[in-house]
C-alpha cells in the first residue's frame, strides 16, 4: 500500500452511545482508524459489535433521538465532522462521504423509475437542465455496467434483479464523486457469483476515483479480496488492525485467531468447525477489563481487571492484548 | 483476480419498451367502465344542472302532485321520474341534488384528506412525542359518534353547505391521519429513506419527495372509499333535518321527505336512495381499480 497517499478519513477516539430507556449502550467505545486515498479498510466483527453504528456515526446519522457522539473526532480531510451543524453535514453527505447499504431490495424507492432516482440524486449535486441530467444519469448507469441504460432508466426497481439494483445504488452513491465510500455489507443480499462481479466493480470504481473505502463486513473471504487493511472490532472497540496479509498470516489477538479458526477451509477436513464459546458481552454492561476475557482461553486476572493497551506487533500492525510481545516497528 | 464479463444484464421478462407497447390493450379491458360512466354522468349532470334539468327543482305545481314515474300508470313524459307532494319534478331535484352531494364531498375530502395526510406524515415520520400527542388527538376524534357530533355542529354553526362540509371534515381527518401514519411507519424504515439522508436530503425533502409518493397510493384509495362515506353522512344529516335547508334539493332530504309516503308514492324515497347507492358503489369500484393501477408492481400483472 502506498503509505505516502494522504489520509482522507481519520477517526480518533470516537465514542458513540445509544441512550435508551434501559440504559446506555456503548455501541462505539473509543474507536480510532485512518483511511488513505485509494485505500480500503475492512471493518470486521460479529453482529452487534458496533460496525454499522461506526458507519452511521461517521455520517452523523445515528438513530435519533437515542444516538449521540459523546467524545472523539471524525476528521474528513482534516475537518472535524463532529462539530459541524446539520446544514453543514448535508453538504458533506453524498458529496464527500457516501454509503451503500446491505439490501438492494429496499435501497431504491419503489414508486419511481431508476432514471428518476438517479436524476434526483444528480439534481442535488448539479444545477443542470433536465436533458443534461438524464444524460449524466445514463453515463452514471453505464459506469456501473448496467446494460442498455437508456432502457433501464424507464424500469422500476421491481423489474430489476438484486445485483442490478445494487449497481444502481452504487451509481447513485458515487454520483457525487465522494472522497469516502462506506459500504455496509453491500453484498450480503447478493448470491456469490453476483457478489464477485459487484466487488470487482467497486474495485474498478475505486481505482478510477481514488476514493477511500470503509468496508463493513463479517465475511473474511471478502476482506481478503477487497481490503488493504483490516480492523477487527469487538464490543465497540478495535482489538486488532493491520495489513490484510499480515493479519491473515499471523493474527495476534486471541479473538482474531478464534475468528480465523472458525472460517471453513477447503483443504482441512474437520468434523466440526471450531466456534467461539459464549456470547459477546452486552453493550449495556461491559466488563471492566478486556471485553473478550470471558470467552478467551488465555485470560488471566489482569485481563479481567484492566483493559489492555494497543501495542504495535509488526509493521502497521497493532493489537490490544496483554499477551502480545510489543515489537518495535521494524524499519 | 478473475476477469468478470464486462456487461451483465440479468434480464428477465420483456424489456420495458416491449411492455409499454403491449400495455394499452390489456389495460383498456380492465378499466372500470361502469363506475367511470356513473361518475362521469354524475359530474356532467351536476355541473350542467340548469341546462339538463327539465324543470326548476323548486317550482311547485300542485295539480301535478304525486305523479308517478313515466313508465307507471298515470305517469307522464313531462315528469320522467314523477313528482313529489308539492308537485316538484323528482328528476330535476335529483339533478340539482347531485350538486350538493358533489360539492360537500369535494370540500370535505379536500380539507379532511389534506389535514389527515399532513398529520399522518408528520406524526409517522417524526415519531416520539409528536406522534404520541397527535395519535391521542386522533383517538379522541375517532371516539366521537359521527352523526351526533355532526348534528351538534350543524345546530351550533347553523344549517348550510359550509356547516356540513366543516362537520364532515372534522369527522374524517382522523381516519386519514391514522392510516397514513401506519403506512409512513412502514416506509420510513426502508433503506432508501436512510440513503436519502446519506445523500444530504433534509427531513422536509424526504417527507415530500420520498414518503408522500409511497403513501399516495393508499391515500387515493382511502379518498375514493370515503367519497361514498361522505355522501352518506351528508344524506343522513339532511335526512335528520340538520343538513341543507329545505328549498335546496339534497338526496338525503328527498329520502327523508319520501319516507312517509313510501306506501303510496314509492318513487319519492326509492329514486334518491337508488341514486345514493349507485354513486357510492361507483366510487368504491373506482377506488379499488385505482389502488391496483397506482401500484407499479400490480400495473402489469
Amino acid at each position: 500500500m502506498n503509505t505516502a497517499a494522504p489520509v482522507v478519513l481519520e477517526v480518533k477516539d470516537l465514542h458513540a452511545y445509544l441512550f435508551t430507556r434501559w440504559g446506555v449502550v456503548r455501541a462505539v467505545d473509543g474507536l480510532s482508524f485512518a483511511i488513505r486515498e485509494g485505500e480500503t479498510l475492512g471493518l470486521v466483527g460479529e453482529s452487534g459489535c458496533g460496525k454499522t453504528m461506526t458507519g452511521l456515526a461517521v455520517l452523523r446519522l445515528l438513530p435519533e433521538p437515542a444516538g449521540r457522539i459523546v467524545r472523539g473526532q471524525v476528521l474528513l480531510e482534516g475537518e472535524d465532522l463532529v462539530t459541524k451543524s446539520e446544514a453543514e453535514m448535508r453538504q458533506v453527505r453524498g458529496r464527500r462521504i457516501s454509503m451503500i447499504l446491505q439490501d438492494p431490495q429496499t435501497s431504491l424507492n419503489p414508486v419511481f423509475t431508476i432514471g428518476d432516482q438517479v436524476v434526483e440524486a444528480l439534481r442535488m449535486l448539479h444545477g443542470d437542465g433536465a436533458r443534461a441530467l438524464s444524460h449524466r444519469a445514463e453515463e452514471a448507469l453505464r459506469s456501473v455496467k448496467v446494460a442498455a441504460p437508456e432502457q433501464r432508466m424507464r424500469a422500476y426497481p421491481h423489474q430489476m434483479s438484486g445485483g442490478m439494483k445494487q449497481r444502481v445504488v452504487g451509481a447513485i452513491a458515487v454520483a457525487g464523486e465522494p472522497r469516502v465510500l462506506i459500504a455496509d455489507e453491500p453484498t450480503t443480499a447478493l448470491d456469490v457469483t453476483i457478489q464477485l462481479q459487484y466487488l470487482t466493480l467497486l474495485k474498478e470504481i475505486q481505482a478510477r476515483t481514488r476514493l477511500a473505502m470503509l468496508f463493513i463486513t463479517h465475511d473474511f473471504g471478502i476482506v481478503a479480496r477487497m481490503c488493504d487493511r483490516v480492523a477487527v472490532m469487538y464490543a465497540g472497540r478495535i482489538v486488532e488492525s493491520g495489513p490484510t496479509r499480515a493479519l491473515f498470516r499471523a493474527p495476534r489477538h486471541p479473538y482474531t485467531e478464534a475468528l480465523m479458526a472458525s472460517v471453513p477451509r477447503m483443504e482441512a477436513s474437520v468434523e466440526r468447525l471450531p466456534s467461539i464459546e459464549g456470547q459477546p458481552p452486552s453493550l449495556h454492561d461491559l466488563p471492566a477489563g478486556c471485553r473478550f476475557a470471558p470467552r478467551c482461553g488465555y485470560a488471566d486476572d489482569r485481563c479481567r481487571r484492566e483493559y489492555p493497551p494497543t501495542l504495535p506487533v509488526g509493521p502497521a500492525h497493532e493489537a490490544a492484548c496483554w499477551r502480545v510481545e510489543p515489537s518495535p516497528p521494524s524499519r | 483476480m478473475a476477469r468478470v464479463e464486462e456487461r451483465i444484464d440479468v434480464g428477465f421478462g420483456p424489456s420495458p419498451a416491449a411492455e409499454a407497447a403491449s400495455r394499452p390493450r390489456g389495460d383498456l379491458a380492465r378499466l372500470p367502465w361502469i363506475s367511470f360512466f356513473i361518475i362521469a354522468v354524475l359530474i356532467v349532470v351536476a355541473v350542467l344542472a340548469p341546462l339538463v334539468a327539465p324543470h326548476s327543482p323548486t317550482e311547485q305545481s300542485l295539480p301535478d302532485k304525486l305523479t308517478p314515474p313515466a313508465w307507471q300508470e298515470g305517469g307522464s313524459t313531462k315528469h320522467l321520474l314523477g313528482t313529489d307532494i308539492l308537485g316538484r319534478d323528482v328528476l330535476s331535484r335529483l339533478i340539482y341534488g347531485a350538486r350538493v352531494s358533489l360539492i360537500v364531498a369535494a370540500a370535505a375530502l379536500l380539507a379532511g384528506g389534506g389535514v389527515g395526510l399532513m398529520v399522518g406524515i408528520v406524526s409517522g415520520y417524526l415519531g416520539g412525542r409528536v406522534d404520541s400527542f397527535l395519535m391521542r388527538v386522533v383517538d379522541a376524534t375517532l371516539t366521537f359518534p359521527t352523526i351526533l357530533i355532526a348534528l351538534l355542529l350543524a345546530v351550533s354553526l347553523g344549517q348550510g353547505l359550509q356547516t356540513i362540509a366543516i362537520a364532515i371534515t372534522v369527522l374524517i381527518w382522523a381516519r386519514f391521519a391514522r392510516v397514513v401514519r401506519g403506512e409512513v411507519l412502514a416506509v420510513k424504515t426502508r433503506d432508501f429513506v436512510a440513503l436519502a439522508r446519506v445523500h444530504g436530503c433534509s427531513h422536509l425533502r424526504i417527507m415530500a419527495i420520498h414518503i408522500v409518493p409511497n403513501v399516495l397510493n393508499t391515500f387515493m384509495v382511502l379518498l375514493t372509499l370515503h367519497i361514498g362515506f361522505v355522501i352518506i353522512v351528508e344524506a343522513s344529516l339532511s335526512f335528520l333535518g340538520a343538513g341543507i335547508p329545505p328549498p335546496t334539493p339534497s338526496w338525503g332530504q328527498m329520502v327523508a321527505d319520501g319516507r312517509s309516503h313510501i306506501a303510496s308514492a314509492w318513487w319519492l324515497a326509492v329514486v334518491p336512495g337508488a341514486a345514493i347507492m349507485l354513486v357510492v358503489l361507483a366510487f368504491n369500484l373506482f377506488g379499488d381499480w385505482l389502488r391496483d393501477w397506482l401500484d407499479p408492481r400490480l400495473r402489469q400483472v
